[in-house]
C-alpha cells in the first residue's frame, strides 16, 4: 500500500508529512528512555527482517495481491516505539532506493503504515491482549489478530488522506468500501505471518520479545 | 553481549536474507491492494513517475540482471543489508541520545 507521488496533493501530503515526523520524533524520544546495547542490534534485525517480508507479494483475489506490513509484528517484538521507527526505515530505504513509494509521499506513507499501522495496531493489541489471560498463545492469538486489523486501519487512513486531497475523482465512498475489503483480505494474511513469527520467537527466545507474557518468578529458598 | 543473542541474531539475518533473496523472486506479480483499487475507480493514472525511478535498483530490480529472480533475490539481499545499516545507525545513535540525556539528568 505504498503510495507514489500524485496520488495525493502536495499540501495534503505536507500535512500528514508534518504529523508522521513528529510521531517519529515522539517515537524516538521514548526509544532513547529504555534503549540498551541488546535492543540496538535486534530492532535493526527487526527492520531488515520487515523489509524482507514486504518483498513477498501473495495473491489475496482475482488479479490483485497483498502484502506483509509488518507493524504489530515489530512493536510486539521490540515495543511500539522502536517499531514504529523500524517501519520509517523501511520506508525510507523502499522510497529512496527502490523506488517504492514516492517522495512527497513519503509522509502520507510513514503515516499510514509507521504511525497508523503500528502504533495503531499496537493499541489494538494491548485492547485485545487486556481481555485475555497473560499467556503464550494469548499473546500470539492477539498479535495476529491486531496485526488483521492493522491492515485495514491503514488502509483507511490512506482514505482520510485521500478524501482530504485525492486528486482522483472517484467519490471517497467507493473508494473507503474498495480499499477497507481488499484489505480485510490482505489483514488475514498479515495476521497469519505476524502469528507465525511471534510464536517463533516466544518459543525460542521469549526473553526477547517486549510483549512476552511476564513469567512469574518462584523464590527458591 | 551474550553469544545466544547473536546466534539468534545471525539466524534471524539468514532467515531475512533467504526471504528476500530467495522467495522474493516466486512472489505474485499482480497489483497490490492499493494499485488496484486506484486502477478499478480510475486514479491509478494520477500517479506521476517516480523521482528516481532510473536509480540502479528501482523496483527491486538490479540494473544489467537479465535473470528476473536473481535480479530480484540480488536486490533484496542489498536492500536487507542497507535496512540493516540504517536502522542500526539510528538506533545506535538514540542510544547514545538516550544515554547523554540520562547523564545530564543524573548531574
Amino acid at each position: 500500500m505504498h503510495i507514489p507521488d500524485g496520488f495525493i496533493n502536495i499540501p495534503t501530503a505536507a500535512g500528514f508529512g508534518a504529523a508522521a515526523a513528529g510521531g517519529v520524533w515522539y517515537s524516538i524520544r521514548r526509544a532513547a528512555r529504555f534503549l540498551d546495547d541488546r535492543r540496538v542490534p535486534l530492532a535493526g534485525l527487526v527492520a531488515a527482517f520487515v523489509f524482507a517480508a514486504q518483498m513477498v507479494n501473495f495473491p489475496v483475489a482475482a488479479g490483485t495481491t497483498g502484502h506483509f506490513l509488518g507493524g504489530v509484528l515489530a512493536a510486539v517484538l521490540v515495543g511500539p516505539w522502536l517499531g514504529s521507527l523500524a517501519l520509517t526505515v523501511v520506508l525510507v530505504v523502499q522510497g529512496v532506493f527502490f523506488a517504492d513509494g514516492g517522495l512527497t509521499a513519503l509522509g502520507l506513507n510513514i503515516f499510514n503504515m509507521a504511525i497508523v499501522g503500528t502504533l495503531g495496531g499496537y493499541l489494538l493489541y494491548r485492547g485485545i491482549i487486556a481481555l485475555l489471560p497473560k499467556k503464550r498463545p494469548a499473546t500470539v492469538a492477539a498479535a495476529g489478530v491486531a496485526a488483521g486489523l492493522a491492515v485495514p486501519l491503514a488502509a483507511l487512513s490512506f482514505v482520510l488522506q485521500y478524501a482530504v486531497g485525492g486528486a482522483g475523482g472517484a467519490s471517497v465512498g467507493t473508494v473507503a468500501t474498495a480499499m477497507g475489503g481488499v484489505h480485510l483480505l490482505i489483514g488475514i494474511g498479515e495476521g497469519l505471518i505476524t502469528a507465525l513469527v511471534v510464536g517463533a520467537v516466544l518459543a525460542s527466545r521469549p526473553d526477547l520479545v517486549a510483549e512476552a507474557p511476564k513469567v512469574k518468578v518462584m523464590a527458591h529458598g | 553481549m551474550d553469544r545466544r543473542l547473536w546466534w539468534f541474531l545471525g539466524i534471524g539475518l539468514v532467515v531475512a536474507l533467504i526471504v528476500a533473496g530467495v522467495l522474493s523472486g516466486f512472489a505474485a506479480d499482480d497489483p497490490d491492494g492499493l494499485e488496484r483499487v486506484a486502477i478499478d475507480e480510475g486514479f491509478d493514472e494520477t500517479a506521476e513517475d517516480h523521482p528516481l525511478a532510473d536509480s540502479p535498483l528501482a523496483d527491486y530490480a538490479v540494473e544489467g540482471v537479465e535473470d528476473e529472480r536473481l535480479s530480484t533475490g540480488l536486490a533484496g539481499v542489498v536492500g536487507v543489508a542497507i535496512t540493516l545499516v540504517v536502522a542500526g545507525g539510528l538506533f545506535y545513535g538514540i542510544r547514545l541520545y538516550g544515554k547523554a540525556r540520562r547523564g545530564k539528568e543524573a548531574s
